[in-house]
């Protein structure tokens, strides 16, 4: 029976949650990008907001690219490098730790703001308080783990979640036997982040996706738009009419 | 040379009477929807004042419009794209609601429901963003209407630079204006500018600033970047808004809801022919008293054969050029010089331009306590301090301002003479630089304005840019209807089917 939920929960959640997120997201953005925004509250109240969006943003910005890096770059590549797996169990230490501070302390200001303040409690989806409240257990859950690893340092587990990630994304069947002695407060931490990508489609946190980049590379600073560029002529405008029409628009 | 046409809009300051039937005929088009309730996409504010929202004009605070570089260039004064991107997460310039005011409604229902009390029922104001009673209202859309409120706080207007005060806060020297405020349509707008998801543009054919409300993505950069505070933040649907200039009607040749409906007649719509390629070096002059005259340089005389013969074959239609001839904002910015641009310190070159009041000039000077030059009031010395209105349309720059006032007191004094007296006197348009032809084409543009002077709207050629003959029969909204297969509605589940070629009447 532990085996079996332990498949089901890291061999087959995982594809689920993926295939949500990927799927779901590219449906969302198709039919109602309306609704794809990042519903900042910063308008309703200043406070609290100024230190505890930052904090949280920067602290999970850093947390997702290195359990990205951290997790997906093969092992062999660190083992190249001369980078030792107890140095790198060191440095995730390390770095995701002050990291998962900061945007713990970010979000927990963020999470008392919108349950305790009336104005952003009152315009609150259930969608919005979830995704806090789930993101907050999250770092907390994460933050949690540091105490178990401290117990092994030697980067053991650490090369096993490596396994089971690398295992997912290679459709390796054998990934989810890989972590199935390892303690619970890193599944439970797994089991959560992949619930993060299932319901990141039905909630705000499609506006990751949006992160605007593109804004460093737009020429100049002005935008205008112009209805003859994207109009694309499928019939011949009979010659009686052609005279009164602009010439520079027959494009 | 890229010639583009706006329609420009000019309100005459000195006939508007602040009754706000703009304001409120266009919020009941366009902002009477949640989340929207603070907006009021059209405004007049009571001057002096510190306007809406509080403390608007103070760009040290809101950081809002260009700052030109020590090199020369433009960049939004809230700092470069990476500085902006920087801030995303925690814009450190964004008003808060309270800046604006917290909406709120009365319990009327209660006044019919309440049963026997001691005392009569009241109305309680209730918030519409928390749903909470209010105990007190603190601000509203318009409270300084009509000078309320303390001197002391009604003169943080930043309009009084330069400008000794304190006398004004006295009851017999006091004075009043109002200004209704709406987008500017810029031509450098500063709000797009700092867009980080490119949703926000100005569309080529009439120059109208919109927002793409499918590509917004609620980074609200454009709130503080606007130093008109004219871009709102919709709290309930988490993207911005802004005044849309009544595009639907001004495409079909209509005037906007604020101009239609205005009282007063004091506004004018009407198409500026403009040289785009002009605008970055326009903008970004170095000393800001010369803004108002570089943004002047770049309109472009419609009369003018080459302009015109440039214009055609940039695409304007030729309805469009027949219109900018007769166009009213032309005629007032460009020829006889009375309109002027809202705080072109901003340097966004705004497209809805103001004629300074007069009329409590010439009352005082009726009184017989005003200079005279000339047998007209001298401008300097009155009621409305010139570097107030300096400050407010030109940069400080009282000159052009004084100009103005001049010309409307001479349009009155020439008109009253001819009228009463039965006389003519040249030398009354000659004194202003005018001649009685133009000072009478004033009167009956400024004076009279009949609706077909004050509107100069030509329709949008949307057939130019629309196959029409594709368009027949089509629901026009919604469906993924087939358009020869290219259809724009397609989706990821996809569209219809794909027409065959017909290569007698497909042209492509």
């Amino acid at each position: 029976m532990h085996s079996f939920i332990n498949y089901l929960l890291f061999g087959w959640y995982p594809y689920v949650a993926l295939t949500v997120l990927i799927l779901g997201s590219i449906i969302r953005f198709d039919k109602g990008q309306y609704t794809w925004r990042s519903q900042s509250s910063q308008f309703l109240r200043r406070k609290q907001l100024m230190v505890g969006s930052n904090l949280f943003h920067l602290g999970v910005l850093i947390l997702l690219f290195g359990h990205f890096v951290g997790l997906l770059t093969p092992i062999g590549f660190f083992d190249a490098l001369g980078i030792s797996h107890g140095f790198k169990q060191l440095m995730a230490l390390i770095v995701g730790g002050i990291a998962g501070i900061l945007g713990f302390i970010g979000c927990s200001l963020l999470l008392h703001r919108r349950l305790f303040d009336p104005r952003i409690r009152r315009s609150s989806s259930v969608g919005d308080i979830l995704v806090l409240l789930l993101l907050w257990i999250q770092l907390l859950l994460g933050l949690a783990t540091t105490i178990w690893t401290m117990d092994h340092l030697d980067g053991e587990a650490m090369v096993l979640f490596m396994g089971w990630a690398q295992g997912v994304l290679t459709f390796n069947p054998a990934a989810a036997d890989l972590i199935i002695d390892a303690q619970l407060v890193y599944k439970v931490h797994i089991v959560l982040g992949l619930t993060l990508f299932l319901i990141t489609p039905f909630s705000r946190l499609v506006h990751i996706w949006s992160a605007p980049v593109a804004y460093l590379l737009r020429p100049g600073y002005q935008v205008v738009r112009s209805r003859r560029l994207g109009r694309k002529s499928t019939t011949p405008v009979p010659a009686a009419t052609s005279g009164s029409r602009p010439a520079a628009s027959n494009k | 040379m890229k010639i583009r046409a706006q329609i420009g809009m000019v309100l005459n300051l000195d006939k508007c009477i602040g009754c706000h039937t703009c304001s409120i005929t266009c919020k009941n088009v366009w902002t009477n929807r949640e989340g929207v309730e603070y907006a009021w996409f059209n405004n007049v504010e009571s001057k002096p004042g510190i306007g809406y929202p509080k403390d608007w004009e103070n760009q040290e605070r809101w950081n809002g419009g260009w700052v030109r570089k020590k090199n020369g260039k433009l960049q939004p004064r809230a700092g470069s794209k990476w500085r902006l991107l920087a801030n995303i997460f925690a814009n450190p310039d964004l008003p808060e609601i309270d800046d604006f005011y917290e909406p709120y409604t009365f319990e009327y229902e209660w006044l019919q429901k309440a049963p026997e009390l001691q005392a009569q029922p009241s109305a309680k104001p209730r918030s519409l963003v928390t749903g909470e009673a209010l105990t007190k209202i603190e601000w509203s859309g318009n409270w300084e209407d009509d000078l309320s409120g303390e001197f002391s706080k009604r003169s943080r207007d930043y309009n009084f630079s330069g400008v000794e005060k304190e006398i004004y806060g006295q009851f017999e020297q006091t004075f009043l204006m109002y200004l209704p405020r709406l987008c500017e349509h810029c031509l450098n707008p500063s709000c797009v500018a700092s867009c980080p998801s490119g949703a926000i543009y100005k569309r080529e054919e009439d120059g109208i600033v919109l927002i793409d409300q499918d590509k917004c993505r609620g980074w609200r950069m454009c709130v503080s970047g606007c130093p008109y505070k004219k871009i709102y933040y919709n709290w309930s649907t988490g993207k911005s808004e802004k005044c849309i200039f009544c595009y639907p009607r001004i495409e079909a040749g209509m005037p906007t809801v604020c101009s239609e409906t205005c009282v007063g007649r004091i506004r004018y719509l009407g198409v500026l022919l403009y040289d785009a390629d002009k605008i970055e070096a326009a903008a970004s002059v170095e000393n800001e008293k010369d803004l108002y005259q570089a943004q002047r340089n770049i309109f472009l005389d419609p009369h003018d054969p080459e302009v015109q013969k440039r214009a055609l074959r940039a695409g304007i239609p030729q309805a469009w050029l027949d219109a900018a001839k007769k166009s009213p904002v032309y005629k007032m910015a460009m020829e006889w010089e009375v309109a002027f641009p809202l705080h072109p310190e901003y340097r966004t070159l705004p497209m809805v331009w103001y004629i300074p009041p007069l009329s409590p000039i010439q009352s005082a000077a009726e009184a017989g306590k005003m200079a005279v030059n000339n047998g007209m009031p001298d401008v300097r010395s009155l009621r409305i301090p010139l570097r107030y209105l300096a400050n407010l349309l030109t940069a400080g720059d009282e000159t052009p301002v004084a100009r103005a006032l001049e010309r409307m007191l001479a349009m009155r004094a020439y008109m009253r003479g001819k009228t009463v007296d039965g006389v003519s006197d040249e030398k009354i348009p000659q004194n202003v630089g005018l001649n009685s032809a133009t000072i009478e084409e004033m009167y009956r543009y400024m004076a009279l304005a009949a609706y077909e002077d004050r509107y100069v709207i030509p329709t949008n050629h949307r057939e130019f840019d629309e196959n029409a003959y594709q368009l027949r029969g089509t629901a026009g909204f919604a469906f993924t209807e087939p358009r020869n297969g290219k259809s724009k509605d397609r989706d990821v589940f996809g569209g219809p089917k794909k027409m065959p070629r017909k290569p007698y009447t497909d042209a492509s």
